[in-house]
């Protein structure tokens, strides 16, 4: 019986050095070690082996038992790490091959300009002040300092709106923010006339001018303009404010430059340039040879707008200024094509 | 306008650079928008070194391009269409080949009385091509022509890049100097100055000298107000003006010149012209445009004869007046132009002559015949001759300056200047004084500021004296009072204005002149008003972020559409009309926001498989002739693939009404508002027929309906160029939308672990699931943390007309870990309410 065991022993631990997968493996556990395996018949025999031998041949057994099992954990280890290796080698990827894709969601370039240019100013204590679109020639030219018939309308071309209202005072589709300067302050106005406060904002939103549709030239364009209004502001806070501006907008070495412009509604009046951050004032095809690009246009308060809005101009003085984001984003993303904005393919959109 | 700099200098000492002087201009307001080099050596640029401004042209080598003079034309052996010219360039003599035309009827005439001045290029000098399209650079060989040795030529403006001439060779004036470079004789630059509304003054050299000599304090150099002689009868028996409406007409000027001999004009006169963008003409009519581009007033030459004519030898009788009904006029263009009644007409006794400051009529128009001359200088209604011009789509130099502003006291320097130029040029003689009508001179205002107010606008303290000092270099006529300064408007501008308007244009032009670089850069000292932010955009923000979040893409349409495109989707109503559309795509404003997202889904359908598009904006509702009402939307389109296809997954399901409704449900609890609830869709409430009406719900927020959403109808859907997958939409109203924004709390996330089971219940078909989840939440009450549908599923085994939903259900106590026991309690209760309620079955 104990050469037996012995022979079982060995045929089993001979039988484990050609096992090389855990398939075999598990065979092998089942035929050697399982309830059908020789050393199992052993351990169901023992009671018909003589007294005397029972308790040599039963140790021997537990002895092969532990042996094998022994065995079989060391195997089973090295198959393991065979096993790990081998699929480590075979198992990889061609990582060349595209990720899978996401539908790209984003908001509009234009959204994400006016956001820069507005949080910017709300850093400076300009808040948004919203208005609506479709205007009165009243607001968005009369007060502002356009009489009827005055030249600067005709830069300023605009769509006309179907009514019934009066000849003199047509509806049209605003040509500029800026009647919302005339409405915010007012409505600051109304509450304390003798008194007005101070008014600091930002007017954000979409504007409208009559144009043909070309790649320079839309004739729906966001805008963004500031108004700040109290009894000490002056021409080089709003040189020092622009600047500012212009600093946290394309740089902490942005260079500014200021001249004379004209603006009905401004007076006086100038247009902020920065230095071409495309070229470093060099001179480039952007900046079209001049080192500078053309920002902003600012100038203090007319007397006849604070007039109009409710503020004594013997008191009261106050900056404004305008730019347009779409134009900032077509300088900062080299877009040389306008109409990219409102025609929504999502091959633009999606470079956002 | 085009300015040729050679021109500034006949009034000003120009002391610095061309660059430099452009520079100092542009801050000024008057942008030099581009410098093109005409002869003038244009700057070096090192690397790196900054270019101010767009310049081009061409530099002339003031060795190799001189001044010469042809002394012979001489025929060329071999060819008949070539002379040799004996030349002289003021050092050695040169025989030059060329085939100028206008040098033919000169060959072989032997040596010429009067030699010929002429532009000369030597052995090396570049210049243009004259024979290749548009500016090509040559440089000038030695070259054997037809057998004759050639190194040099005279050029052609062409070449020298003055304009496309090329017909012949340049005759200089008789007076030019032989061997001096010519460069020096005729080099220019030429700035493109952009004109500002208020510069209307500017739009002339005289204006433009007057800004560089304050600008670079040098003086002035005026025109003389007394430039000629006179002889003859006076003006005065001859020629009557009467002014009908001086609001339209506030000054009228005439001079008569006598005798004129009509003939080209000096070359350095047509040189300059054709700088400034005039082709020259003759003597006559280029000494009016010479004199307008000086002084800046338009002039109008008649042929006085043919005036007279028609008076029939009584005195010619002039007369301002506004058109007839009817009226018609043959302008010199030769159209016959019917007139509006608005438009002035200057006429005689007989009709109207000229369509007054913006073109002359044909038959008094000045011919190569005229003998003599009736010049006309005028101030007309600003805004009245833009009208007219615009009307008769007639821009000209004259309607250009007129419909800006011309200041009447310029009419009579101006019709001066003119009688000067002909009568130098044309040697007429002219008729003593003027017939000067002047019935409405303006008001030029007096205005008064004081340091205080400087400081008050400009923040810089400039005192009274330098005040007056940066005035008096525009002419202002100033006094000195203490700290004030009253200054009197100078008789060439009208855009200054009075009071408290007048002491702004005023304060401008003391900037200008102080140099808005001088002035300091400050932040602001006034208090900064109370901030109160603005709610509603920020929350508009918001949505525009949980939106992109979910991978949809925001779109910014047209606000100007057609009707046609909006009702595709079944709108149909009253539209806000744009009076004057550009195109007739564009003349309504949008009523509905998902039909314009609708079209940016048609646009991108090709282009990819999985599309999500949300746009945040107003629509505009007609409100009785009033201003229309612009309630804000958001409006989403989605259609294709949930995800875009991958190369190992091509067939991802497509979106139907539940990822519509998934981005809802996402959006509005992003939002935070909660007892959202959605009914199927009230078509008396959707925007027309929008809707598949078994696909579409509303969704109400506390009872308040917000939107509504769903699938497309089919027969909407096929209006548009989709691909064929579902179209999903949606469109809510933002006012409402955030009246239900409750400010809100999050969950606390519990401390203790769940308890997770599925129960799945049978349930009649039409029962909406909305319904069991209502009362599964209700049932389970506090303790019930979540119920989440994850599966319907419909088989035979259920029975006819049944089916079953199963939830995920997550008990949860903020306070301890629930049992078992506690949990099967809860469930019992929820099944035993629904199987009362509904009939439902614990499916096994
Ligand atoms: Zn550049």
């Amino acid at each position: 019986m104990l050469e037996k065991l012995n022979e079982i022993q060995a045929a089993a631990l001979d039988a484990l050095e050609s096992v090389k997968d855990s398939e075999a493996l598990q065979g092998w556990k089942v035929k050697h070690t399982g309830g059908n395996s020789a050393l199992t018949e052993v351990f169901k025999g023992i009671g018909k082996v003589a007294k005397e031998d029972r308790g040599k041949v039963g140790k021997r057994a537990n002895e092969v038992k532990v042996a094998l099992e022994a065995a079989l954990t060391e195997r089973a280890a090295l198959i393991k790490e065979a096993e790990l290796a081998r699929s480590l080698e075979e198992d990889h990827l061609d990582v060349t091959l595209p990720g899978r894709p996401f539908r790209h969601g984003g908001v509009h370039p234009a959204t994400q300009t006016l956001r820069r240019i507005l949080g910017i100013l709300a850093d400076m204590g300009f808040q948004v002040y919203t208005s609506r679109e479709v205007e009165s020639d009243e607001y968005n030219f009369q007060h502002l300092n356009f009489p009827l018939g005055h030249p600067a309308r005709e830069m300023q071309d605009s769509f006309y709106v179907e009514s019934e209202g009066e000849r003199d005072n047509p509806l049209l589709m605003r040509t500029h923010t800026s009647p919302g300067q005339i409405r915010a302050m007012r409505e600051a106005a109304v509450g304390n006339p003798d008194n007005p406060p101070p008014i600091r904002i930002s007017l954000p939103g979409m504007c409208y001018r009559y144009e043909q549709i070309t790649s320079r030239s839309e004739i729906q364009f966001n805008q963004v303009e500031g108004l700040a209004v109290g009894e000490n502001i002056t021409f080089s806070d709003l040189k020092g404010t622009l600047s500012d501006f212009a600093r946290r907008m394309f740089g902490a070495h942005a260079r500014t430059r200021f001249r004379a412009q004209h603006f009905p509604f401004t007076e006086p009046s100038a247009e902020m340039d920065v230095e071409c951050f495309l070229c470093g004032g060099e001179g480039c095809s952007v900046c079209k040879k001049s080192g500078w690009l053309e920002i902003l246009g600012c100038g203090m308060v007319h007397p006849n707008v604070l007039q109009a809005g409710g503020y004594d101009p013997r008191r009261y003085t106050g900056f404004a200024f305008g730019m347009g984001p779409e134009r900032q984003a077509m300088l900062r993303h080299n877009i040389k094509d306008i109409r990219y904005f409102w025609g929504n393919d999502s091959r633009f959109l999606e470079q956002f | 306008m085009k300015l040729p700099v050679s021109w500034l200098k006949d009034y000003v000492n120009i002391n610095i650079s061309v660059e430099e002087l452009a520079r100092l201009l542009t801050l000024a307001g008057l942008e030099v928008e581009e410098i093109h080099y005409v002869g003038w050596a244009m700057p070096d640029y090192a690397a790196g070194e900054k270019h101010e401004f767009k310049t081009y042209g061409l530099s002339w080598d003031p060795d190799k391009l001189v001044v010469a003079e042809i002394r012979e034309v001489k025929p060329h052996p071999d060819a008949d269409r070539l002379v040799l010219c004996d030349l002289f360039d003021g050092k050695d003599e040169h025989l030059a080949l060329t085939g100028a035309p206008n040098l033919l009827h000169l060959k072989g005439t032997g040596k010429l009385e009067q030699p010929l001045k002429v532009a000369y290029a030597k052995e090396g000098a570049e210049i243009y091509d004259g024979h290749k399209e548009g500016q090509v650079l040559t440089k000038l060989k030695r070259a054997k022509i037809r057998g004759i040795e050639s190194y040099s030529m005279v050029c052609s403006e062409k070449e020298l890049g003055i304009s496309d001439e090329h017909e012949g060779i340049i005759f200089l004036d008789d007076d030019a100097p032989v061997g001096t470079s010519l460069a020096d004789y005729m080099g220019d630059a030429v700035f493109s100055i952009d004109i500002l509304p208020n510069n209307a003054r500017n739009v002339n050299v005289l204006g433009i000298a007057r800004e560089v000599a304050a600008l670079t304090n040098q003086p002035l150099k005026r025109i003389d107000k007394k430039p000629y002689e006179s002889s003859g009868e006076a003006i005065a028996e001859k020629v009557k003006v009467n002014i009908t409406n001086p609001e339209l007409n506030a000054r009228f000027v005439f001079g008569l010149i006598r005798d004129v001999e009509i003939g080209p004009s000096p070359y350095l006169v047509q040189r300059r012209l054709r700088l400034a963008g005039i082709r020259p003409i003759s003597n006559l009519v280029d000494a009016t445009n010479y004199a307008m581009f000086e002084v800046g007033e338009p002039l109008h030459a008649f042929d006085y004869d043919v005036l007279a004519e028609r008076a029939k030898g009584k005195p010619v009788v002039i007369t301002t007046r506004t058109a007839d009904a009817g009226e018609k006029l043959v302008t010199l263009d030769e159209i016959e132009r019917e007139l509006q009644e608005s438009n002035v007409l200057v006429c005689d006794e007989q009709s109207a002559l000229a369509l007054a400051g913006v073109m002359g009529g044909l038959e008094s128009e000045i011919t190569d015949k005229t003998k003599n001359v009736l010049l006309e200088g005028a101030a007309w209604n600003f805004i009245n001759i833009r009208r007219t011009a615009n009307h008769h789509n007639l821009p000209s130099e004259a309607s250009y300056r007129f419909s800006r502003g011309v200041h009447p006291a310029l009419a009579e320097d101006g019709v001066k200047r003119g009688l000067y130029w002909m009568q130098k040029w044309a040697n007429g003689k002219v008729a003593p004084d003027l017939v000067d009508n002047y019935p409405l001179p303006p008001a030029d205002p007096v205005v008064t500021v004081t340091e205080a107010d400087v400081k008050r606008l400009l923040g810089v303290e400039i005192s009274a004296e330098e005040i007056a000092g940066l005035l008096t270099k525009l002419e202002f006529s100033t006094q000195v009072e203490g700290t004030s300064v009253t200054a009197a408007t100078p008789p060439i501008r009208m855009d200054i204005g009075e009071g408290i308007v007048g002491v702004a244009d005023v304060i401008e032009e003391i900037a200008r002149m102080y140099g808005y670089d001088n002035i300091p850069e400050t932040r602001i000292g006034d208090p900064l008003p109370p901030q109160v932010g603005n709610p509603v955009h920020d929350w508009e923000e918001k949505l525009r972020d949980q939106l992109a979040t979910l991978g949809l893409q925001e779109a910014i349409t047209y606000r100007l559409t057609s009707p046609e495109t909006q009702e595709r989707i079944g709108m149909h109503g009253e539209f806000v009309k744009i009076a004057n559309p550009s195109t007739p795509s564009k003349g309504v404003l949008r009523r509905s926001l998902m039909a314009s997202v609708l079209e940016v889904v048609e646009k991108n359908a090709r282009l990819r498989d999985s599309l999500a598009f949300f746009e945040i904006g107003p629509v505009f509702v007609p409100n009785k002739g009033d201003l229309p009402d612009e309630p804000r939307k958001l409006a989403i389109a989605m259609t294709g693939r949930r995800q875009p296809p991958a190369w190992d997954v091509s067939d991802a399901p497509v979106m139907d009404f539940y990822d519509m409704k998934g981005v809802a449900d996402a959006f509005l609890a992003g939002l935070g508002l909660k007892n959202i609830v959605y009914t199927p869709a009230d078509s008396s409430l959707m925007p027309g027929a929008a809707f598949h009406p078994g696909k579409s719900a509303q969704v109400s927020v506390d009872g308040i309906v917000v939107g509504a959403f769903g699938e497309l109808h089919p027969s909407a859907a096929e209006k548009y160029e989709f691909a064929d997958t579902p179209v999903l939409a949606a469109e809510f109203d933002l006012s409402t939308l955030r009246g239900v924004q409750p400010a809100y709390e999050i969950t606390p996330v519990p401390a203790f672990p769940p308890m997770l089971e599925d129960i799945a219940l049978i349930v009649d078909e039409a029962l909406p699931a909305a319904k069991v989840e209502h009362l599964i939440r209700q049932t389970g009450g506090k303790m019930l943390a979540e119920a989440r549908l994850f599966d319907v599923y419909r088989g035979e085994q259920l029975g006819e007309g049944k089916k079953s939903l199963a939830y995920a259900l997550t008990y949860q106590a903020p306070d301890r870990t629930l049992t078992d026991k506690e949990a099967a309690k809860i469930r019992k209760k929820i099944v035993k309410r629904l199987e009362y309620e509904v009939g439902a079955e614990l499916r096994g």
